[in-house]
């Protein structure tokens, strides 16, 4: 069995008497793709903030390589080799490619002052490994300046920087062209080509069937489902099972307005 | 699903055109001029500014303009301005503001004036102003930050009370300082060297250190990105509530350096040291080109601000203009300014 690189047991969240998360357990393991899905409100993005250090649980525990971990925070969650590049990309649209890219974890020498040269070439080579070049920009340009794809390159640029562990995708490829979409998605292969491990997060069941190599399924909190890919035959099952899960007994004709759904996107 | 629709995403690259890795970086504007004009485009305006202001002055009372008594006068005093204006570009970078900084110079100098009028050595008054100002600093920050409170408010009513404070413990009465003419601290900080006064070398050392500071350390670039996007800032681990104190601080210690510089130049520390500096200087910061809005922001284009503003006073006065212009002019360039910064900005998609 491969490395376990991450767990999360039981995991629960609530804010005052609103449960987000009631006992979840998650694990991802070293060089595999973890596809999470689930519907709005399912607890996906709260788990995820959760993972990144950026918001605490209110109970539940966090295992790096088995050990568990205390005072988790968004800096221990980097340090642990965790890199999210969150739905709303996190980035500063009046900065520089640059500061983007190394937002928190400026490269440093003296006293603090920075290498401003080493993170020029730093982000170019970074920005050229992923297949992100123009004419038109340069690693000082504004990110304000780039286009939804083009900042989504930032976004990832910044996750691959330093080699990281695990990279957690949330919804990578919501609101991007389909050629943008099939970049994300020739990057993912390429990450778990190189023997590291990805958590996608995904609204499109299509595009998360094609990717992951386990399915976690959230529904309302909870953990619904964890299955290898192996054991789902085509996305179409995921659907109707994550249809079962939320509406009990099978309501007639909602599995054609899902598909309908599904087709719209 | 039709699959028409999707992308392939069993071949991703069979299809795609993709940019092939050779193509480099270059430069939208391949001079290196254009490059800075681009890069500096808010502090060069203000420069712009400045300079069209003085040949209006210069050109309606060219004897008074051609003096050197004129600037000597405006040097003495902008070096003051200067060391609070710099900490108030971090500020307003952050997101924030600062109104608290002028009874800070109040309390900081009037610490300073304790400890030379006890008769200790004005350099252990200057350490003794500068703790003084880290600590209101610290106080006023932690406040905003970890109480949670507006600045605005919050920094507003730390002024009131602060410069309260004093009022009540001193009751409105100065101290005359004439021991500090004589001292060391006094000609390293105070005197004048070829006829210009050394304050401006201490300033502009001031504001090179900390345009510096903002544009190639870590402090900077961490203010830049929390008044830029603050939640991006904390899921990247950097520690907001932090940066935010730490720029609260930083004016502290520029408003305890110009109270001590204003008390040295005066031999004198009177009750109200600093009030007069809220207005002029906040209008520094904004006239020198650095926005509201937070995440951007330029020390040198606020440096110029602080000139440009300081000689509106003594250049309406001395270009023949009676001191009831004085408002007027302010106000004009202030607008002609933000107007100008307006129609400057960099333009996004």
């Amino acid at each position: 069995m491969a490395e376990r690189l991450i767990e999360l047991r039981d995991i629960s969240k609530s804010y005052g008497q609103v449960y987000a998360l009631g006992g979840v357990n998650l694990s991802v393991d070293r060089g595999e793709v973890v596809g999470l899905i689930g519907d709005n409100g399912a607890g996906k993005s709260t788990l995820i903030k959760i993972l990144s250090g950026v918001v605490k649980p209110t109970s539940g525990e966090i295992l790096v390589r088995g050990k568990a971990v205390t005072g988790w925070s968004a800096a221990r969650s980097r340090e642990a080799g965790i890199e999210t590049v969150f739905q709303d990309r996190a980035l500063a649209v009046q900065q520089t490619i640059v500061r983007n890219i190394f937002m928190g974890r400026e490269l440093t020498g003296f006293l603090g002052w920075i290498k401003v040269n080493k993170e020029i070439e730093e982000a170019s080579r970074l920005m050229r490994e992923i297949g992100f070049t123009s004419k038109v920009f340069t690693p000082q340009s504004i990110v304000g300046q780039l286009s939804g794809g083009e900042r989504q390159g930032v976004a990832i640029a910044r996750a691959i920087y330093k080699q990281a562990e695990l990279i957690v995708l949330d919804e990578p490829t919501t609101a991007l062209s389909l050629t943008e979409t099939a970049k994300v998605f020739h990057f993912v292969r390429q990450v778990r080509a190189s023997g590291r491990s990805i958590l996608f997060i995904g609204h499109n069941i299509h595009h998360v069937f094609d990717i992951a190599d386990r399915f976690v399924v959230l529904d309302r909190g909870k953990v619904a489902l964890t299955t290898d890919r192996s054991k789902v035959n085509s996305a179409e099952d995921l659907i109707n099972f994550m249809e079962d899960v939320a509406h009990p007994g099978g309501l007639a004709g909602l599995h054609d307005a899902g598909d309908a759904e599904q087709r719209a996107r | 699903m039709s699959k028409t629709m999707a992308p392939d995403l069993h071949e991703p690259s069979a299809g795609i055109p993709r940019p092939s890795p050779q193509t480099e970086w270059k430069h939208p504007s391949d001079h290196w001029m254009r490059g800075f004009i681009l890069d500096n485009r808010a502090s060069l305006g203000t420069l712009g500014v400045f300079i069209v202001m003085m040949a209006v002055f210069m050109i309606a009372n060219p004897t008074v303009f051609t003096t050197w008594y004129l600037y000597r006068s405006v040097l003495t005093t902008l070096p003051v301005a200067l060391f609070v204006v710099v900490p108030l570009v971090f500020v307003v970078t952050c997101g924030e503001i600062d109104l608290s900084f002028p009874a800070t110079m109040g309390f900081a100098s009037w610490v300073f004036a304790l400890f030379v009028q006890a008769g200790y050595d004005p350099f252990l008054g200057i350490v003794a102003a500068l703790i003084t100002g880290m600590l209101l600093g610290f106080l006023v920050g932690s406040l905003v930050v970890y109480g949670g409170l507006s600045s605005l408010i919050a920094t507003l009513g730390m002024n009131f009370l602060l410069r309260g404070l004093i009022q009540i413990i001193n009751e409105g009465k100065s101290m005359a300082l004439t021991g500090l003419s004589d001292s060391w601290a006094y000609k390293i900080f105070s005197s004048q060297v070829w006829g210009i006064p050394v304050q401006i070398f201490w300033a502009i050392a001031f504001v090179v250190l900390s345009a510096m500071l903002y544009n190639r350390h870590r402090f900077g670039t961490q203010v830049r990105v929390v008044g830029d996007n603050p939640d991006s800032a904390q899921q990247m681990g950097i520690d907001v509530k932090r940066v935010r104190v730490k720029v609260f601080v930083f004016v502290g210690i520029g408003a305890a350096i110009a109270g001590t510089f204003s008390v040295m130049i005066n031999f004198t520390w009177w009750p109200t040291a600093g009030d007069g500096y809220l207005l002029p200087v906040l209008a520094s910061v904004f006239v020198g080109g650095t926005p509201t809005w937070g995440g951007i922001g330029t020390v040198v284009g606020g440096a110029i601000g602080a000139v440009t503003v300081s000689f509106i006073q003594t250049g309406v006065v001395a270009a023949g203009l009676s001191g009831f212009y004085v408002q007027f002019f302010n106000g004009l360039i202030i607008i002609l300014s933000l107007l100008g910064h307006k129609w400057n900005q960099a333009r996004y998609r």
